[in-house]
């Protein structure tokens, strides 16, 4: 029993320990993208890597996603003959939390570890101490293109993603069980707002921040040759997935 | 004893200590490395030849002793006067530590992209002036997965001077490389000094190279150095630690297990 506490205990301390040396991370990525230059070529091909290579994973989980909510909605709407709100709960759901958080999990998961990895094998090869010795900040240089990137495709990630799952649930709904086009089209529509749109995007940007600071954190500060940057690995799409689903949370709640 | 620090030195370094965790690595190192001099530092596999010059350049925080470079002490150094600091030095690694996601010419270049408003045309120029340098031609686009091991070397090598700095820190730069290649590498650190009068210092098991390109020598053993000397100096001395180190015996005062 004392085991146990012990063990929740320096867990908790860890943890604790660990925020604080990612939020000192975090501060001084803030400081090196407001020092000029940019590297701008160095963001493109970040906003490459982000992007265009998470876009198919991204967009097959949007359109699945988009369709199973259809799915699962009108077995219980058409219960009360409220089919065609089915279209309502799709566009809902997936603008305000499906859309963000699951684009999030699959950009941690592909790019977050890709950052991690790719870092972390920086690191333990000593090239992040060479760009020290090439009077090269690696923050500046390594870090801050991918922040960016991350920070800015994330949303638009996260617009597509909306809008194929979306067309998913529409095609499952008219498609497969028969509702009526232009009244689903209609409960599309009706009830969305601009501020649901906002707050998925607003989510979707901060999540870009999340997976960016973390994993750039734990490729950052890898030790331990191969085997380090396989834990740095795991560990770049374990914690930012589990922030992403917390402070997914806390912004609905926030925002409620 | 005037200036205890006088700029005769280009570096010196004083009770330098290091550990990591209970591995007391460097134990008071003291160093002088006068201007336009290459000194070469010797010892054992893992005595911290390599964290000694790592907290040269200050890579590694040393914890205790200072390190006068030109006169300055650099150990208060923050980050922005170390940045300007490592303008004026070039470093090899012991393995390299090429980037891998890009091509020779910019690995070589690096520096020049970074410091100088060079185009890529004139800076791949100077990229092959360079690696022609260490011996090595036609390798402007590969990259680093496609080279040799002494390849890497030597485009690790080429990089550490594209900037023509003032102090060069070489970590073991004829390991791995065949005879003839290790003594154009030899050749090209004498030319180095020579001409560009350059000041640097060379960690090397290699006894052939050592004689050839030190002015002085000192060798490092159990966290201190233990003896400086010329060349001539080092191979007579009477220090038998340094005798059985320079010699390659297995049976002497160094044992295996320290
Ligand atoms: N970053 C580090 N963290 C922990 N220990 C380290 C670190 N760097 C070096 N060491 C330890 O310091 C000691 C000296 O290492 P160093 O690399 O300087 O040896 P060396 O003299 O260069 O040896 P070699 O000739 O084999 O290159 C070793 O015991 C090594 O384990
Ligand atoms: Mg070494």
């Amino acid at each position: 029993m004392f085991k146990l506490f012990e063990l929740v205990g320096s867990t908790v301390l860890r943890f604790i320990e660990e925020s604080g040396k990612v939020t000192v991370f975090f501060f001084k990525i803030l400081m090196w993208t407001f020092r000029p230059p940019l590297n701008f070529r160095n963001i493109l091909r970040q906003t490459e890597e982000v992007g265009i290579n998470s876009l198919p994973v991204v967009l097959i989980m949007a359109i699945f996603t988009g369709m199973v909510l259809a799915l699962q909605s009108y077995t219980g709407f058409r219960r009360f003959n409220a089919e065609a709100f089915v279209g309502t709960v799709v566009a809902l759901s997936m603008v305000r939390e499906l859309g963000p958080v699951l684009s999030g999990l699959m950009v941690s998961g592909r790019v977050g570890a890709g950052m991690a990895a790719e870092l972390g094998t920086m690191k333990v090869t000593e090239q992040i101490d060479a760009l020290y010795t090439l009077a090269t900040n690696p923050v500046k240089y390594l870090i801050v293109p991918r922040f960016l990137a991350a920070l800015f495709v994330m949303p638009l990630l996260v617009v597509f993603s909306d809008i194929i799952g979306i067309a998913g649930g529409y095609l499952v709904s008219v498609k497969l069980l028969g509702t009526n086009p232009t009244i689903y089209t209609k409960r599309t529509w009706d009830y969305m707002e601009l501020d649901d749109i906002y707050i998925g995007l607003f989510k979707a940007f901060i999540f870009g921040m999340i997976i960016a600071v973390i994993s750039c954190y734990q490729g950052f500060y890898t030790s331990g040759g191969a085997e380090g940057v396989g834990k740095s690995t795991t560990r770049a799409v374990v914690f930012s997935s589990l922030v992403i689903l917390v402070s997914n949370y806390f912004i609905t709640a926030l925002m409620f | 004893m005037v200036k205890d620090h006088s700029t005769e030195n280009m570096i010196a370094v004083r009770d330098l200590h290091k550990s990591f965790g209970t591995n007391h690595v460097l134990q008071g190192v003291n160093l002088d490395v006068r201007r336009g001099e290459d000194m070469v530092v010797i010892g054992g596999s893992g005595t911290g030849k390599s964290v000694l010059i790592k907290c040269i350049i200050g890579l590694i925080k040393p914890d205790k002793g200072t390190i006068y470079v030109d006169g300055q002490d650099t150990t208060s150094f923050n980050e922005k006067e170390l940045n300007e600091m490592r303008r004026e030095f070039g470093m090899l690694f012991q393995f390299g530590a090429l980037f891998d996601s890009m091509p020779v010419w910019e690995n070589v270049g690096f520096g020049l992209k970074q410091h100088t408003n060079l185009s890529d045309d004139e800076i791949r120029d100077v990229v092959t002036e360079k690696l022609s340098l260490v011996g090595l031609k036609d390798v402007e686009d590969l990259m680093p997965s496609q080279l040799s091991g002494g390849m890497r070397k030597r485009v690790s090598l080429a990089r550490a001077i594209a900037m023509a700095p003032d102090i060069l820190l070489y970590d073991e730069p004829t390991t791995g490389l065949d005879p003839i290649m290790a003594d154009v590498i030899n050749e090209l650190i004498i030319q180095l000094r020579e001409k560009l009068r350059v000041t640097s210092i060379t960690i090397t098991h290699d006894m052939v190279s050592a004689y050839k390109i030190a002015d002085r020598i000192a060798m490092l053993y159990m966290g201190k150095i233990i003896e400086v000397g010329t060349p001539e100096e080092i191979r007579s001395s009477r220090n038998e630690i340094v005798q059985q180190f320079i010699q390659g015996k297995s049976e002497g005062p160094i044992t295996r297990e320290q």
